[in-house]
């Protein structure tokens, strides 16, 4: 019983501080004025939110967050930073007017979502299955979402091309 | 712990806090990095109504990868952008990318 009781709290533990970590980096990946900051801020809160994901049950989705946008989408971020140096230029000073107003735009959104998801009372659907198996994904995106998953990598094709041409040419244009 | 609200309130605060970086800031590649935030605030959502609420437990994993991919697509683009308003401008910031203004 005292162990059941210990691991208890030991998974209640580790999600508060899977959701520290979250809001932890999300706060530096926001405030500081500092690039390099920004994307190390955002490298923990995205692993946070595979953490976050650890408890929502998903394994497998936790990896793919791990994968793509902490191995892939940091990486291209800190490419970009190394590439357009924006560490070299100044910095100007920050309007206050901008800074409160969107403060206060960005408060005025949380409360007002905290306060729609806390105040509906949510009803769980009558049948729900218990299958989370990446088996069962693997064949739902091949047979229901297959439409959906072939125009996403459609999407990304074009994305990739898209990227190279505006990259290029505007070298070609400028030099 | 865990528990529905939890998850609504994370993922409210993610963002709000995304939303807050790309009202307020002025470089471009931070403007990204609060975009992804916000991205993670709705996959979090999407993820905990699939745990909480949904009748089939694969569809929000699915509907979370596929919003993973759009992230993955639109960093790559929006990372380009940067690059050639970079090299046209001289200067990442938003605020002198002034030349279409009317």
């Amino acid at each position: 019983m005292s162990l059941m009781v210990g691991t208890e709290s030991f998974a209640q533990m580790a999600f508060w501080v899977v959701v520290g970590l979250t809001l932890g980096g999300a706060a530096i990946a926001v405030f500081p004025r500092n690039i390099v900051y920004n994307v190390l801020g955002l490298v923990v809160a995205l692993a946070g939110v595979a953490g976050l994901y650890l408890f929502l049950g998903s394994f497998f989705i936790a990896l793919m967050q791990l994968l793509i946008y902490v191995g892939a989408i940091c990486i291209a971020i800190v490419f970009a930073i190394m590439l357009s140096r924006p560490l070299h230029l100044e910095a100007p000073q920050r309007r206050v007017p901008k800074v409160a107003l969107a403060t206060a735009a960005s408060t005025i959104f949380l409360v007002a979502t905290v306060s729609v998801g806390l105040k509906t009372k949510w009803v769980a659907a009558t049948e729900r299955s218990a299958d989370w198996s990446v088996e069962t994904i693997g064949h739902m995106l091949l047979t229901k979402y297959n439409l959906v998953f072939e125009v996403i990598s459609l999407v990304l094709l074009v994305a990739i091309i898209g990227a190279i041409l505006t990259a290029g040419y505007s070298r070609r244009l400028t030099s | 712990m865990n528990t529905l609200g939890t998850y609504l309130i994370i993922a409210a605060v993610l963002f709000s806090l995304g939303l807050l970086g790309v009202l307020q800031r002025r470089n471009l590649i931070g403007m990204l990095i609060s975009v992804e935030l916000m991205l993670n605030g709705a996959n979090v959502n999407f993820m905990a109504f699939n745990k909480f609420l949904a009748p089939s437990p694969a569809v929000g994993q699915i509907i979370t990868l596929f919003v993973m991919g759009l992230a993955a697509a639109e960093a790559a683009i929006g990372l380009s952008i940067i690059f050639a308003l970079f090299r046209r401008m001289r200067s990442i910031n938003v605020e002198r990318a002034q030349r279409l203004r009317g």
